[in-house]
């Protein structure tokens, strides 16, 4: 018990578009059974840490269904536990949380009331299985100030998106950009920090009052020079809800059995919250190939390449394709689905047809009716 | 304690030796159901469902399996400051220790637990049943009725009631008599060893009986005592799904009856849930090449063989080209390349190797135990290993890791079994 955990999980993303209308990114489902914050929830619990703040602000009522009892992630307990900070009113405060290191200064409490040495701060809505120990054990080895969890660029990869940085031999980082339009660097940062907690009081108390309120903008790439950060490389597989895109792809990782294997099926375990659904169903016509399935699922019809969430019902001669399909949708009989994300509870009366283009998915929204 | 309207007791105890390898090592309501389900999810959540939220499970045979499997009760939210599941094993008392010796003498043994909720009334349930009950609605009958004691009961067809035990009622369903297995039975009502009693005539009964009968009995002794008393004894009918699954036979034909497209027993509906400790619960992967058809799969199974008509239990594996068929596989087995199940239980953490055939041959009962197993299903006990290249009849039975020696040519015919020593068939 050497740190307290931070999951910044107050973001929302316009790129997300209609999925984020009545959710917090982090509330995103992932998966087939997951949401996005499981993923570092669960790596908080798993990493011996169990004294952990979920901050959230945009849409946080998913959220706080979702977290209504910590229990699931072995983090109901009377020491420590879980804690969850959204915006309150004081008698010299009534703003909304303006950035992260602001939302982490209005609850610095929570810093100053704790004991550990160590802070571990994770966004809420990165998809990944890390033992924040070995980041510990590294960034102490280093003698760092903070640790940046960041990894070499992939192929494709959109930096725009991302944090980049360029380390020396040692790890040490030289230079940070934030978003950049055009990156020089292709280490990019992940998210995920370490920092003493002693020093994260102290840098919070320095830059927010000056009315800067952004944890990367104003304090990684503020004292980018004058504090010695390091970056710990991580080979796993990592990937944010960050756009349609990488939504949808990520989803699709999870068809990759050596992905689905170190996710799901590997100790220790990424828990979520259960729904006590029945087995899934597969009736007379059902063919179902390359897919997930959540529980309490039945299938009549045609699945392929596709990611269904719980409580999914298909119909006869239905065909899904390429698609993901959220918790307790009703696809109707003979409807065909490609490229397509259905949110939860969309319903889809016989007949219909979703076609939408490969990289280019079509989108229905919470509960609507086709 | 916070006094409780009416706590429920669950016998919990027996072995059920007709399910054979099934529960050697597991007390019959923690056999598996239905994929992820134990048999005693069913009264648990009928329970909770119910609004009884106090509950004694009385464990005795093989209890680990059933007792890590409660636990404190979260599944079913039963984790409480007041009340919730509490376990109630045999115990030493003073200078000796008493076995359950019968159904009543548990809870007569238990009668201090009971006390302490100071509840009206008490429910007793067996915990071999499949079935979704309202016991509240039991409850309701038995106070309109002024019970003393209320026993549900089911219409089974007059040829059956013979086996059971059997309430003889006037027409406004008051109890005059009860007979255990008639030769020829005045009536069809059969006892479903669901109970609600009174507590305070209850507490009288076991004690008394108690010094009679050092083997108190519901059906055998205190029913018959409280009917000699005059005590208002209803019965309570109940025409819904239940099922007895005490043998081999019944077990797989009630998991079948879950994979029909509209089965009998419905447990997708929202406002009777069924619970389970599945606290970790990863989804379902079929593969390319897979086809699953009239099956149902529990959360983590990774399918790329074929499965028909088959039950699934948590994080099953069936690779490529094998073939699953009317079977049922528990918890984290896994079915090798090219192996052929055919009317098969294989219970749970078993591994099946490459190009095994389960289940074909001539239908020989078993040598070893011809009335436990005869109608062709071969059974694999938990923690077994199946080495490949095997071919195995029917009505067989295997437990324990086994290797090629263990099978002469290759083969073991039907009605033959491989076992570790000193296991009970």
């Amino acid at each position: 018990m050497r740190a307290v955990g931070i999951i910044l999980a107050g973001g929302n993303n316009d790129r997300l578009g209609n999925l984020t209308m009545f959710r917090a990114t982090s509330a995103m489902p992932v998966g087939s059974c997951y949401r996005a914050i499981d993923f570092p929830l669960s790596n908080m619990s798993n990493s011996g840490i169990n004294k952990v703040a979920v901050i959230t602000q945009y849409n946080s009522r998913s959220l706080h269904d979702h977290l209504s009892s910590a229990k699931w992630w072995d983090l109901g307990r009377k020491q420590g536990g879980l804690f969850i900070f959204t915006p309150y009113l004081t008698s010299d405060n009534s703003f909304w949380f303006r950035g992260t290191a602001d939302s982490m200064y209005q609850n610095i409490s929570f810093l100053k009331r704790s004991n550990e040495q160590y802070v571990v701060i994770t966004s809420g809505h990165t998809v990944y299985k890390m033992d924040y120990d070995d980041v510990i054990d590294a960034h102490i080895k280093k003698g760092a100030d903070i640790t940046i969890v960041s990894r070499k660029r992939m192929e494709d990869e959109d930096l725009k998106s991302y944090g980049v940085m360029s380390d020396d031999e040692d790890g040490r980082i030289t230079d940070f950009e934030e978003k950049p339009l055009e990156p020089q660097y292709d280490t990019l940062s992940l998210g995920i920090y370490v920092i003493a907690r002693s020093l994260l009081i102290h840098l919070l108390e320095s830059v927010v009052p000056e009315g800067r309120y952004d944890f990367v903008r104003d304090v990684l790439q503020r004292y980018r020079k004058k504090l010695k950060m390091y970056s710990y490389n991580f080979d796993g597989y990592c990937k944010a809800v960050n756009s349609i895109q990488s939504y949808f792809e990520l989803n699709m990782d999870f068809l990759n059995r050596e992905i689905r294997e170190n996710l799901t099926k590997k100790e220790p375990y990424i828990e979520t919250k259960p729904k006590d659904e029945p087995p899934v169903k597969f009736n007379y016509g059902s063919v179902f190939k390359d897919s997930l399935v959540g529980n309490g699922s039945i299938l009549n019809g045609v699945v392929e390449h596709s990611v269904l969430f719980r409580k999914v019902v298909t119909g006869e001669n239905s065909v899904i394709l390429n698609s993901i399909i959220m918790e307790g949708c009703y696809i109707g009989d003979n409807c065909r689905v490609e490229n397509a994300i259905l949110d939860k509870e969309v319903i889809l009366s016989d007949g219909k047809q979703l076609i939408g283009e490969r990289f280019n998915p079509v989108i229905v929204g919470k509960r609507e009716v086709v | 304690m916070r006094k409780k309207d009416m706590i429920g007791m669950l016998l919990a105890g027996g072995q059920g030796s007709r399910l054979g390898v099934l529960t050697t090592n597991k007390a019959k309501p923690a056999v598996f159901f239905g994929g992820q389900y134990r048999i005693i999810d069913f009264p648990m959540s009928n329970c909770i469902n119910s609004g009884v939220d106090t509950i004694g499970v009385l464990t005795q045979y093989q209890p680990l399996s059933l007792n890590k499997h409660i636990g404190i009760g979260i599944p079913w939210d039963m984790d409480r400051k007041n009340g919730g599941v509490t376990i109630l094993s045999p115990h030493v008392k003073g200078e000796s220790g008493d076995w359950y010796s019968g159904t009543a003498n548990a809870i007569f043994q238990n009668i201090q637990f009971i006390d302490e909720f100071s509840p009206d009334y008490v429910l007793i349930l067996g915990t071999d049943h499949i079935y979704k009950m309202d016991y509240s609605e039991m409850l309701r009958f038995h106070q309109e009725n002024n019970c003393d004691a209320t026993i549900a009961v089911l219409e089974v067809p007059l040829e059956e009631a013979s086996r059971m035990g059997i309430m003889n009622t006037y027409e406004n369903g008051k109890v005059y008599e009860f007979e255990e297995k008639p030769k020829n039975p005045k009536s069809n009502l059969a006892s479903m060893g669901i109970y609600i009693f009174t507590w305070s005539k209850l507490k009288e009964a076991l004690i008394k009986d108690n010094k009679i009968h050092p083997d108190s009995d519901f059906g055998k002794h205190i029913i018959p005592m409280m009917l000699g008393n005059n005590d208002t004894m209803f019965a309570f009918r109940f025409k819904d799904y239940w099922r007895d699954v005490g043998t081999i036979e019944a077990y797989w034909e009630t998991n079948m009856e879950l994979i029909k497209t509209l089965p009998a027993f419905n447990l997708y509906e929202d406002f009777w849930k069924i619970y389970t400790d599945a606290a970790h619960q990863p989804p379902s992967y079929t593969g390319p090449e897979s086809d699953v058809k009239l099956s149902i799969t529990s959360c983590g199974c990774e399918i790329y063989g074929k499965v028909y008509n088959s039950v699934l239990g948590p994080e099953v594996t069936i690779e490529d080209g094998a073939v699953v068929t009317d079977s049922i596989i528990m918890e984290k087995c896994s079915i090798g390349r090219g192996s052929r199940l055919n009317r098969v239980i294989v219970d749970s953490n078993t591994k099946i190797g490459e190009n095994v055939i389960i289940g074909e041959g001539e239908n020989i009962p078993n040598e070893l135990k011809p009335d436990v197993y005869f109608t062709g299903i071969t059974v694999i006990a938990e923690n077994s290993v199946v080495p490949d290249n095997v071919r195995i009849g029917l009505n067989c039975v295997i437990s324990g890791i086994t290797d090629n020696s263990m099978y002469e040519n290759g083969e073991l015919k039907s009605g033959g079994s491989v076992c570790q020593e000193e296991v009970v068939l």
